[in-house]
Order: structure tokens, then sequence, then C-alpha cells
């Protein structure tokens, strides 16, 4: 059992036992959506309440770092409105000195507020009152966080296992023979990069924009250096001189120096810079990226390896990789000659209706290297068995065997390298690139299908090759193979709840490629790690080329009924369930119970930090001069803007958008219909491109382009600067 | 007696003697795959070599041209101004359709239409740190490449009274643009502050108060000198040197410079400046003058020197830079590189050059 998470749960009994009569007193309990929706895995907590009184009761108790809820009272027009969003730190209560709440509030006149500041020992006794009211709330709604491994190592002696849980922000140590866990250190937000040394581990915390050094005799975070948005990467050079992460959000590599602990300089990579791998030299870093390059409307996707010269720190060259968009882990022969990258193939420019001829997605490699020459790209999968998301892979240390996690076909594939580059050598230039789609060509070079946990994702050899290590996120655990039988010789439990609640369980759904015929994907494949893809669909058989949709951030989604780009769909139950079944997997469909989990887990999905707001929770002023653009209600001439074409009125309430259906001149030639759903705009920063099918490669495309007549808007009598304003206001929603 | 007398008539003249530098030029044109003659800018970043063009950004690496135009994702053909990022070695072309950056074989292009760039002809770009600062035609930008925010500076936010800006030169203290037909816009990074620096003659060309102010309101380049602190500017009527006190202005009809006006000035420190004029490279070591060119008369190599006391004789040369309309210069080491309307340049050093050699001389 997890000890903490037991300890805590016994915690929070008693202290909601003594404060929940007070608590009540100051605020009134909301419908528990919020803390619903950030029970899973997120341990937040939070309630929903209605009113002023949240923030007025604030004030009289002083609470500062409290159990301050979301507080919404959605309105139109000159009703009050109240916000307040609220973004927390997971922290063990009163134990951790870095629990920090961020309130961004609005007042009734739209004006930001702050959070109450903390006042000494009255104010003490006050936050404990509210620590302990707080925690009342969520008596009925504990949260269980599951570990969620996603990356592993193993220490050069092949003793010790370090594993990353994003889902507890924990370093999980264990003992590779005996399985058993010897430690758990506490790390940043959503730890999703891993990096090993022979004193140190490095975890890039993805959500705290960090990455924790944790002394790996000692168990301890030693130092928290400073990283880019969102890193999901990271790796320590072999001189100890430099640390490098991949930042997704911020589609750039940091360079950070360890003497000083301060990040020199920042490279250019790709869209979605997620994975780092050195080649066995280290003269060089590989970078990879889970979206592709934003390019042309409606061409084939462009994604690219970010080849780093680690001598001199610089970018030295840009691999392309042509019709990919997707790609993971790489791994590198010892002897360097072979590189393979983990990747997928979308068939995005066709009509989704070929699903069993494998037009949506190849499970795809490239292999690059001396041992091919030319980079080719060749599938994974079967002519009538897909074997989805491969996502790591790890090359034997006699280059005998590669083997690749599937993480939606929870399996771990095999392949042997000498008939694989065998197979390669033989085709001819022309042949080589027709092996991108061919499903034919794994019978040549795989040899085992291995199946393991739940979603794996990260693998690790063991030094001898001998034993092969996978995280299965979605078990909590770690899958032991043999190579040499080619089976599952022990599975490490890394102490996760055992009781799976139901957003658990959907979660499992959405990463599971079995509902597809013949496997071929789940939600994750377009939802990649539950976000997006950055990609453009026709995804229904309503005409070719008609109605194509950009994908979008599954973020916040709940409470922004109906869905699909035109309001199609009531809920996400038909959304996920008939729709999906009907359209996208033409295949076995979720049972009402699996549906009823499948949606909880998108409800409860929780929401990444804004990388745009000040810390306190104020705009800039910028931002501010955005925000009252965004809200105005008069044109600079002063004439009054129509009501339905101000932005504050179709993009309006905690989510931005009134859950209409509207038509504001974005429709195309190849639409069915202008009309569409007004979109939410939470994050709206991060999902380029836009409207509803990308045709806008940035936000301010949306208006410098596509808004010639003020239908989406009025913008056109606004200054570049101001406009310019507007776009800062919108990345801070 | 004779030759005594002669020797020690000519040691005043060596205690005086100034070096002044002397190049072997090498020309590259279209024959030898520069994509265009007409050459805007240069920047070197080590061994390569960055040239702006009016038809396209082109390399020169190993001996050898390479060309990038829009169907490489270049933003316009036109390349106006290439600065390198010195950390990075990403390259900023500042173009007549918007900026672009190359960055190990990808060029990414920001437009006015695209991102927060205020205007697509874009006239100069200066890199700082994390920031990249644009001179647009309609007001200067500062993109954070860190936030991707971009900033926009116009007449509703600062000083300047007309918002094309030609050029920018950024240290880590300062940052300045000439405003053509706005005299000079200084912006403190600690302060977050504009100041602006016109001509105390108004807009005209009378120079009323010489040594007062910025010498003409017309400004086309500036170069910011850090460790210095010394600003030289340069406007289509004459040149200025500013220590943060004071002026020193530069005309042709008092100094070496070969012509009033100037496309650019690049200081080498706080003494040496490089001017690009319409008539010939000019450069100045804080006294004495040198200018490279062909003859205007007859069109054969010529270098002209002028010392402190207004002498000027001619240097042997057998090389000149390829025309005399000269664009801007960049710095290899000891060698420059020149940017002209009829080709690109390369001065390799050869030897000081020692005024004692004397062949003209003017009493």
């Amino acid at each position: 059992m997890n000890m903490i998470g037991h300890n805590r749960e016994c915690m929070q009994f008693v202290m909601s036992k003594l404060g929940a009569m007070l608590y009540r007193s100051y605020y009134q309990l909301g419908d528990g959506r919020l803390a619903e929706k950030h029970g899973a895995g997120a341990g937040v907590m939070e309630q929903a309440v209605h009113s002023d009184e949240c923030f007025a009761g604030s004030q009289i108790a002083g609470w500062e770092d409290a159990t301050c809820g979301q507080a919404i009272a959605q309105g139109k027009g000159d009703e009050k409105r109240l916000t307040n969003e609220v973004q927390m730190r997971e922290a063990p209560f009163l134990e951790d000195h870095d629990w920090l709440v961020r309130c961004a509030r609005k007042d009734s006149q739209g004006r930001p507020g702050r959070p109450p500041q903390a006042k000494g020992l009255p104010h003490f006794f006050g936050l404990c009152i509210a620590a302990l009211a707080g925690l009342a709330g969520t008596i009925t709604a504990a949260p269980l966080r599951y570990p969620s491994p996603v990356e592993l190592a193993v220490s050069p002696d092949g003793a010790r296992l370090f594993v990353v849980c994003e889902g507890s922000d924990e370093l999980v140590l264990a003992d590779a023979h005996s399985g058993k866990v010897t430690g758990r250190v506490r790390v940043g937000r959503v730890p999703k990069g891993l990096w090993l040394t022979d004193r140190y581990a490095y975890v890039a915390n993805s959500w705290s924009d960090t990455v924790s050094v944790v002394d790996t005799e000692s168990h301890h975070v030693t130092r928290t250096l400073p990283a880019g948005f969102e890193p999901n990467a990271v790796f320590a050079d072999a001189a100890g001189t430099a640390v490098y992460t991949a930042n997704r959000i911020s589609n750039d590599i940091s360079v950070i120096d360890l003497a000083t602990g301060m990040e020199t300089r920042r490279l250019a990579a790709g869209r979605g810079a997620s994975y780092l791998t050195p080649s066995p030299d280290g003269q060089s870093l590989y970078c990879t990226h889970i979206y592709p390059n934003i390019g042309r409307h409606r061409t084939p996707p462009e994604s690219e390896i970010t080849i780093v010269d680690a001598e001199h720190q610089i970018v030295r060259d840009r691999q392309p990789l042509h019709n990919i968009a997707g790609v993971f882990h790489v791994a590198f022969s010892r002897d360097g000659r072979l590189g393979i990258a983990c990747q997928l193939r979308p068939k995005n420019l066709v009509p989704l209706a070929h699903v069993e001829h494998g037009w949506v997605f190849g499970d795809s490699l490239t292999l690059f290297g001396e041992d091919v020459g030319e980079s080719v790209q060749v599938l994974i999968d079967e002519l009538e068995q897909y074997y989805t998301m491969p996502f790591a892979v790890a090359i034997a240390p006699d280059k005998s065997a590669a083997y690749i996690s599937t993480t939606g076909a929870n399996s771990v594939t095999v392949i042997d390298i000498a008939r694989l580059l065998k197979f390669v050598r033989s085709a001819s230039s022309a042949e080589r690139r027709a092996l991108a789609n061919d499903l034919s060509a794994s019978a040549h070079f795989v040899t085992a299908r291995i199946p393991v946990g739940r979603a794996p994702k990260g693998i690790a050899l063991s030094p001898n090759g001998a034993m092969l290590y996978v995280a299965n996120r979605l078990d909590d655990t770690i899958s032991v193979i043999d190579t040499a039988a080619r089976k599952v010789v022990r599975t490490i439990d890394l102490g996760g709840p055992k009781e799976l609640t139901p957003q658990r369980r959907g979660e499992q759904l959405f990463f599971d490629a079995r509902f597809a015929f013949h496997g071929g994907f789940s939600c994750a494949n377009c939802h990649i790690e539950s976000t997006f893809d950055g990609l453009q669909w026709d995804l229904e058989p309503d005409g070719f080329g008609k109605d194509i949709v950009d994908n979008r951030l599954l973020e916040d989604v709940d409470g922004t009924e109906p869905f699909k780009w035109n309001g199609g769909n009531p809920d996400l139950e038909t959304e996920c369930g008939p729709r999906t079944e009907k359209f996208f997997y033409r295949s076995q469909s979720y049972s009402r119970a699996e549906l009823g989990d499948l949606v909880a887990y998108i409800k409860a999905m929780p929401l990444r930090p804004n990388r745009y707001r000040l810390a306190n929770g104020e705009l800039t002023a910028a931002q501010e001069r955005g925000k009252d653009i965004f809200e105005r209600t008069r044109r600079k001439d002063g004439t009054p803007i129509p009501e339905t074409n101000q932005c504050a009125f179709c993009h309006a309430g905690r989510h931005y958008t009134n859950q209409t259906q509207v038509n504001v001149g974005s429709g195309k030639w190849s639409d069915r219909s202008p009309i569409i759903d007004v979109p939410q705009l939470t994050n709206i920063a991060l999902t380029a491109p836009y409207l509803h099918d990308g045709s806008a490669h940035s936000l301010e495309e949306i208006w410098t382009v596509f808004n010639p007549k003020d239908t989406h808007g009025v913008t056109n009598d606004l200054t570049k600067d101001e406009l310019n304003d507007l776009i800062e206001y919108l990345k801070t929603l | 007696m004779k030759h005594w007398l002669a020797i020690l008539a000519l040691l005043p003249l060596a205690a005086a003697a100034q070096p002044m530098p002397r190049f072997h030029w090498q020309n590259f044109t279209t024959a030898d795959g520069l994509p265009d003659n007409r050459v805007f800018s240069v920047a070197v970043d080590g061994a390569r070599i960055w040239a702006g063009t009016e038809n396209g950004l082109a390399l020169y690496e190993n001996g050898k041209w390479k060309v990038f135009r829009p169907a490489d994702g270049l933003a316009h053909r036109a390349v106006l101004y290439v600065a390198v990022d010195k950390r990075t070695h990403d390259v900023w072309a500042a173009t007549m359709g918007g900026l672009s950056r190359y960055s190990a074989g990808r060029i990414d292009t920001f437009t006015q239409l695209n991102s927060g760039l205020p205007n697509d002809v874009v006239y100069g770009v200066a890199v700082q740190g994390d920031s990249v600062w644009a001179a647009t035609a309609a007001g200067a930008g500062r993109l954070n490449t860190r936030t991707g925010e971009w900033s926009l500076f116009n007449e509703r936010n600062t000083p300047m009274y007309e918002i094309w800006t030609y050029a920018v030169s950024a240290g880590t203290s300062k940052v300045y643009y000439a405003v053509w037909g706005a005299g000079v816009l200084e912006y403190d990074v600690k302060s977050e502050r504009w100041k602006d620096y016109n001509d105390p003659d108004g807009e005209t060309e009378m120079v009323l108060f010489k040594d007062q102010g910025l010498i003409h309101e017309i400004t086309t380049s500036v170069s910011w000198m850090e460790q210095d602190k010394i600003l030289w500017v340069a406007t289509y009527f004459g040149a200025s040197r500013y220590d943060g006190r004071n002026w020193h202005n530069f005309l042709q009809k008092d100094s070496g410079l070969p012509s009033d006006f100037m496309n650019q000035v690049k200081g080498v420190d706080g003494n040496r400046v490089w001017f690009s004029t319409d008539k010939g490279l000019a450069y100045y070591d804080g006294e004495n003058w040198a200018v490279y060119r062909p003859s205007l008369q007859t069109g054969k190599p010529e270098m002209l020197v002028r010392d402190a006391q207004g002498k000027v004789r001619q240097v042997e040369t057998d090389t000149a830079p390829a025309h005399n309309y000269i664009f801007g210069v960049d710095f290899q080491g000891n060698d420059i590189w020149v940017a002209t309307a009829k080709g690109l340049s390369h001065g390799m050093r050869i030897e000081e050059e020692v005024t004692q050699n004397v062949t003209r001389r003017h009493d």
C-alpha cells in the first residue's frame, strides 16, 4: 500500500471531522463538480461555490493558501460575474513549503483581484482552520493518486531501477532483482523525463518547468534547476557541465549550466520537443517531437529530429521526417551505426473512411545511420493487426534485437535487427520509399509480441541485456521480461491504489486500441498524451474533403457541451460513444459502463498551468489592454458593436464559450455548413493552428487573414499593436 | 648633408605615423555563385559568410555559395539585413516581406499577418540575448524568443515621431534605433525607458550647431559599442559619435569621409569605425582616415589616406572593393567583408601601412 497516501488519508479524515463545521459556516458547498474534476490523479482540494462568499470568506479568515475553490456565476451582459480560478500545486498539505495557490479573480466589474495576504499568528490560526475546513469537502471524494510510471532507467550495475511516476510526482526506486520498492523521492509536478548518471538522477518536471536533481544515494533532491515551458525530457552531459531539457510548449531545448544552475541559451527545436537521446559517443543529442512542425494547410505533416552538437551546444542539423506526426523515443546501437526512432504515420489527408485498409495510422520506425545509409521508414504493423503508439525503443547491447513498447497495444514488439537490416538493404531506393506504407514488411523482422501491462511506456534494458523493464503506466507496475525467453517473468508493483476509480478505468480505455478495428488506434493516437496532434482530419463519410476539422485539446471540456465542431453531439457520451464506434473504430463499441468511465476520465483531465500569466495571477500591461479589447462593446470610433459580435459574448463564462452555434464567417467551401460550435479558449495558446479547420496558422491570422468583414469580432479598426495586445491577453486564458 | 636634412625633416612625421590597414580584395559576383550582385548586408559567423542580396540569402562556406529563397521558406527574396545570434548561430534575415530565422537548415518566417511583427518591410535586425529586435517601416518590434511574446514600439509608446525605423544596434545595456527622419532612439534595458536624440538644427541640411547634437535626422545606421559606451551614427548628411555626453560630428568637408551619404556605420571600438558611403568605404582610427574604392574617375583600385593634419595621399594598391557604393561591412578577424552594389568583397589584410612612405605631400 502507498504509505504516504495512507497517512495522508488518515490525517485528512481526522482533520476533516474537526474542521467540517467551521468550514461550512464560511462556504456554501457546490456540487463538487470541480472536486470530481480534479480528483483523478491530481489530489487537489477544491470545491465549487457560487457567489462572492468565497472571496469574502477568505478575507474574513485571512485564508491565503487555503481551499479556495472555483466560484463561478455564469452570466451574460450586466449580470454579476465572479470567476475564481485556482491552480494548486500538489502538496502533502501543511508539510510542503512549496504549497501555493494562485488565485486569479475578477470581481463583478471584471477587475483582477488578489489573494489575501498572510498576517501573522491570527492568520496562521485562520490558515489552520482553512486547511481543516478545506479538507472536509474532500472526505467523500478523496483523490487517489496513481503512480503512473512513464520512464525508467537501470543503474549501471543493474541493481536498481529508477522510475519516474507522473501521477504521484515521484521518483520511485526499486531493487531490480527482488522487485521491492526501496525508496520514493518527491519531485516536481508531473515528472516526465529521467536521466541517470553515476551519482544523480535528473528528473524533468513538466508542469513545474524545472529539473529536480536527486542524489541517488541519499534519495534527496539536492537542487532544482529552471527549464523552459513544460520540460518533458532531460539529459546531463558526461562532463557534468550542462543539462539539457526538451521543452514541449516552448518548442525548444534549454541548455543549463550546472555550475551556476542558470540557463545559458535556448535552442530552437521543432514543435512539441519532448524526448532527448544522446549518441553513443556523446557528441550529439537527438531531440524528437510529439507534434509536427506547422506547415501549409492540408499538406503532409513534416516533423524533424533536431540534432544538437553537444560540444558547442548548438543545433547542428535537422533530420526531416516526412509524413510523420508524433515522434517519440530514439535509441542507438552501442556502436552508433544504427538509430531507431518511434513514430506515427497519420493518414489525415484522406477521409477516415478506410479504417479497415489501414488508412488511419501507420505505426512506424525511422531507421537511420551508417547501417542503413539513407534513412528509411518501416511499419511494425501487420496486415490485419496494428501495434499502435510505438513509444520507447531499446537496442540490445549485442545489437541482436530491438524492443519497442506499443502503448495502445499493451505489448512489446521484438525485432531481429540482423533480419531488419538485411531486409532494408535488399530494397532499392524506390522500394525503400514504399516500405513506409508496407503492412507486410514486419513479417520479415518482427519476431515476437510480448503482452505486458496496460499502456506500456518507458523501457530499459539491464546492462547485460538479459532483462527488459517496461513501465506500465496504467497498471502502476513494471513488467520484467526475460529477453532470451521473451516473456514476462516478474511484475513489480509500484504501490499504487488498488481501487480503480471510474476516471482511472476511463484512462485505461482512452489509451487502449483494442476497440478499434484491428487495434488500429486509440483515443490517444490523436489526443497524444491526452492533448492533440496538431493535425486536421476529414473524419466522417459525409463526402470526401468535406468538413475538415482541426484537432483540439481535451483539457477543460467538461461543461462545454455540445461537442463536435458544429455542436452536433449533445454530450460526451454521444461524442465518445456511438460517434466514435461508428465513424472511428468500426469495431467494438464501449459498454455503457465503459463509456461512463471514459467520459469520467475526460471530464477529470487536469488543467495544465498557463505559462503566460504573471505568477501572482495579475496581467501585464499589454494583457490588460488586450482584455479591454476583448471585452469592449464599442468600436474605436464609438459606434456600438452588436452584442452578438462582441468577443466576450460568445466567449463567455469560465470556459470562454457560451455553448451556442454561430456563423462567424469562418466557413470554407468544403464545409457543409458555416455554423460552428463556439469553442472554449482554455490554453488556446498551445493549440495552433486555429479555426475549426486549422486554416489559421497562428492566433494573429484568425483576424489578419480570416476576418476581412469583421464577422468574427470587430478587429479591423485595431492597430497592429492593439491586435498584439489582444493576442497577449488570449494567451493568458 | 641633404640626406641628413631629409631624415630630420621626416622625424616628426615618423613620430605621428599611424598604420592604416591595407587589404587585398577578392570580389564575388553572380559569376562566382552569388545570387545577385546587389548585396545589402553581410554577416560573418566564424568561417561562414552570410550575404543578404536582392535575390536571396546567400551562404558562403567551404568555397561554395548556397542560396535560400522564398521557395525554401524565406520571407522575401530581397534581404536587407542579416544578423547572427552568436550563442546559437541562428541567422536572422530582415527582408522586404518579413523576418526569417535560419536555424540549422530550417527557415521560420514571421510576418505581420502571422505574428506580432509590426510590418513586413524589415530593414534591420539585432540579437540581444533572448530578444530579437526588428527595425521595420512601421515601428520597432521585439520578440522574446523564449515566450514568443512580441512587443511593439511606435509613436504611441516612444518619443519617435516618425515610425520608419531603419536600423538597430543592441548591446547588453542599451538598444539604439536609427529612425529615418526622426534621429536616434535609445532604449535603456534596465529602466525600459526610451529616449530620443535629434538634430539641434532641425530638419535642415545646415549645420549651425556643430558638435552640439546629432548631425542629421535622416539616420540610416547606428553602432553601439557596449564596452566603450560609444554610439556611432550614420546619416545621409554626415556622421556622429556620441559618448553619452559629447557629440562629435563628421562631414566630408572637414574629415576624411569621401561622402556625407552613408548606408551603414560599424564600429570596431570607441575610436575606430568603418563608414559605408556611396563613394567608397571609409575607415577612421580616431585621427586618420583611409578610403578604399575603385577610383571615381578611372575605376582603378584606389586607397587614400588622410592624416590628422588633413594631408591626403594615395597608397599604391592593385585591388579594391567591387564598387564604390557600399552597403555594409562585417569583420572576420583582421579581414573585412564588404557588401556593395556590384558584388561582395572580401578584404584580406596584408600588412599595416606606414605613413613614412610618403608619395604625395600637401603643404
